[in-house]
């Protein structure tokens, strides 16, 4: 029991955070039909950024502008880069986007280095918030889920109740119609694309010293990224939320599982298996195939419903 | 000069080039010079097989390292089995088994990706490759884990009579399946197969509406380019007699759509150009330089920007200018344009070294030196000059690239209204 609220605890904090790197992401795809692959070598950008400004100036003022210096990265991708190569055609957009992801990943290495970065948790929110059969809840997870769910619901406000959020809306179902309304479509464009490069950068900030600041976090995540944007529905935030919290969910319950196929069959009288392929598929325990999991469901569900769990378009 | 010309000369040149690194003191051949040789093979045939994805069929694949790799692993094996247990099949012949087992995966998630083609394809193979890599890492009977499976490669048993024991003997039997792979994949773009996957790039619809069905060329198109993939990976395992899960992760994957596209992606040589260069960028600047992966990232996205026709699009866009003897007018320009290239590429070279060396080369203990002097990267007068190099570089090509594009732009215009003198 424990280890199952504990376990849906961490899951939430990481689902979380998985959300606000997936939800830039599905609204930079919904508005452009570019699925930007640098989405988490921003997010490694945001971490870097908040270690450097931290150590001058402390966490504080680094949540504030490692964030937004990674949105004016994100607009100066859009103006100089995506829309001078969006005329090759889309892949051509792809293509450009995967290139960023190698050179921000060598940069951040050149730059920093290749050993982990001594992000730490700042002090003041340093200590365990309460404590649950005998194991400590960190205030920081909490403050993470604050952060997250806050920013979250902020951007639902300023999407939903708010005239520039009814223009982006506009905008992304009929930009001809909002052009012809007299509103700058690329500014909208630009602005769309800065905003959910400042979300996976303040997801970098509070993730940076969750997990750890090392130039192969952006391969660790991006993946995974790509996975729940997929899962959900390309282009639908509901679904989205779904699936990032589901996978914060399953990644988090897979490690504490320690059965494998082979339990399942013990019921049948199946004790042992042969030693070869088959019987070693069977024995793995569910814990080691954890971070398979996501990719066999992202495939399945693509076989079974290309639009992925709640979208409205096929890709 | 004839393609015809240029097939033959790259094949001859193909055959002597281990010869002109010969150690005649010694009676030994370069060891370094041959096993770039046999690499450049192997990836030749990747990237060509990836732009039967990319530049034929126009998806963007992600997974094409996990057929490559896949079919080393079980080439790995076959070589295992035949050594062990005296299966007559000849060593000449284990790549087609190699391809057919990368073929034969290649068949079964062609058949979940193929369902999808643009973005969704692309993510498929995203979680295609993820899963070839994780389950590389943890079944450990037929992958072997971290550590890889290795293989011997001196089975005994060859249609001439070769052992296989020099690097030589397995660089010619590279070649050879190399040049088969290419005229096989040369010929399938000629069959109605391969003009209905340029079809079902250019224009999705309207195949449909002739009654094709796109997603049947997709999947054809897709597993054959396994197979070729497949192909490579089992020229690995022969040359390496060792196959770790590096020969199917994504980095390789990259790699064949890095080669493909800078080589070029809409002409069919493209791809070769772009894994030789590759290769050698690979062999010779990674010893040099521990950031070559930044200039090749950053000479990526120029092509993507710049020139989407990669290496080969840019080399034919002066075959009309040559065949009319308009080349002589575009000397001068190009001389021009030399200088302030050379100035920018200078500038962003001594940028990128200074900062990693501040980092990587620190941590590493190195130290950057030219000519025998070593330099301190923590003084203002090495990055000043790169930083100026590159800034001011930059500011001329701007001006000379325009001053190129005029006398370009006249002379298409000439040619096009046909009153270019020769």
């Amino acid at each position: 029991m424990e280890i199952f609220v504990i376990s849906l605890l961490n899951g939430l904090v990481y689902g979380m955070l998985l959300f606000m790197l997936a939800s830039g992401l599905t609204l930079i795809f919904s508005m452009m039909d570019v699925l930007n692959f640098a989405h988490a070598s921003i997010y490694m950008l945001g971490a870097y950024f908040a270690y450097q400004i931290s150590a001058f100036a402390g966490f504080w003022p680094a949540l504030i502008l490692a964030p937004l210096l990674c949105g004016a990265i994100g607009a100066a991708i859009e103006v100089w880069g995506l829309r001078r190569v969006h005329h090759n055609g889309h892949i051509a957009e792809l293509l450009f986007t995967f290139g960023l992801v190698f050179i921000i990943g060598r940069g951040v290495q050149m730059t920093w280095g290749m050993l982990p970065m001594a992000y730490r948790v700042p002090p003041s929110l340093d200590f365990p918030l309460f404590t649950l059969y005998g194991a400590n809840f960190p205030a920081y997870r909490a403050f993470m889920l604050f952060i997250s769910a806050s920013m979250l619901l902020s951007t639902w406000l300023l999407l939903k109740k708010t005239r520039i959020g009814l223009i982006i809306q506009a905008a992304l179902t009929h930009p001809q119609m909002v052009s012809s309304l007299g509103h700058n479509v690329p500014m909208v464009f630009t602005t769309v694309f800065a905003g959910g490069c400042v979300l996976a950068g303040l997801a970098g900030v509070i993730g940076g010293n969750y997990q750890t600041t090392e130039p192969g976090m952006a391969e660790a995540m991006g993946p995974i990224v790509f996975v729940v944007v997929v899962f959900g529905g390309l282009g639908s935030l509901a679904g989205c939320f779904v699936a990032s919290i589901l996978m914060g969910m399953i990644q988090t319950f897979a490690v504490v599982i320690d059965q494998s196929c082979l339990d399942l069959l013990r019921p049948l009288g199946i004790t042992t298996v042969p030693d070869n392929l088959l019987g070693e598929v069977l024995s793995v325990p569910v814990a080691r195939i954890g971070a398979l999991l996501p990719f066999m469901m992202m495939v399945l569900i693509l076989l079974v419903r290309p639009r992925g769990l709640m979208g409205t378009r096929d890709t | 000069m004839k393609t015809r010309t240029l097939w033959i000369i790259a094949i001859v040149v193909a055959i002597a080039l281990p010869w002109l690194f010969y150690n005649w003191e010694t009676h030994r051949h370069s060891g370094f010079v041959i096993s770039m040789l046999s690499q450049m093979g192997m990836m030749i045939i990747l990237a060509l097989s990836y732009n039967m994805l990319l530049g034929q069929a126009g998806l963007f694949s992600l997974c094409h390292a996990t057929f490559f790799g896949f079919g080393g692993y079980a080439t790995a094996h076959l070589l295992t089995a035949i050594g062990k247990d005296d299966l007559p099949i000849p060593m000449e012949i284990v790549p087609l088994a190699s391809g057919l087992a990368g073929g034969a995966l290649a068949v079964f998630f062609g058949y979940m990706a193929t369902k999808q083609r643009a973005t969704a394809f692309a993510m498929i193979t995203l979680g295609i490759s993820e899963l070839g890599t994780v389950s590389a890492l943890m079944f450990h009977h037929f992958y072997g884990g971290e550590g890889g499976i290795t293989t011997d490669r001196m089975i005994d048993s060859s249609l001439f009579g070769l052992t296989y024991a020099s690097g030589l003997q397995v660089y010619y039997l590279i070649l050879a399946w190399t040049l088969i792979a290419t005229a096989a994949m040369l010929f399938l773009t000629l069959t109605p197969l391969g003009r209905m996957a340029n079809a079902t790039r250019d224009n999705f619809e309207r195949t449909q509406f002739m009654g094709y069905d796109p997603r049947m060329v997709r999947f054809l198109q897709f597993s054959l380019a396994g197979f070729f993939a497949g192909i490579g990976g089992g020229l690995y395992a022969i040359t390496y007699e060792i196959v770790t899960f590096d020969a199917l992760a994504a980095p390789l994957s990259a790699n064949a759509l890095l080669m493909a596209y800078i080589g070029g992606t809409g002409i069919f040589a493209g791809p070769i150009l772009g894994a030789i260069l590759i290769t050698l960028l690979q062999s010779w600047v990674s010893l040099l330089s521990n950031s070559w992966l930044v200039y090749v990232g950053v000479m990526f996205i120029g092509m993507v920007i710049f020139a989407p026709e990669g290496l080969a699009g840019i080399l034919m866009a002066h075959k009309p200018l040559h065949e009319r003897g308009q080349m002589r007018r575009l000397i001068g320009p190009y001389l021009r344009l030399l200088p302030c290239s050379v100035a920018v590429a200078f500038g962003f070279v001594g940028i990128v070294e200074l900062t990693s060396f501040l980092t990587i080369g620190l941590a590493q203990g190195k130290k950057l030196t030219i000519g025998g002097t070593n330099i301190d990267v923590h003084t203002m007068l090495p990055w000043g000059i790169s930083v100026a190099c590159f800034l001011l570089g930059a500011l001329w090509l701007r001006f000379e690239a325009a001053g190129f594009r005029r006398v370009w732009d006249q002379i298409t215009t000439e040619l096009k209204a046909g009153v270019a003198k020769p």
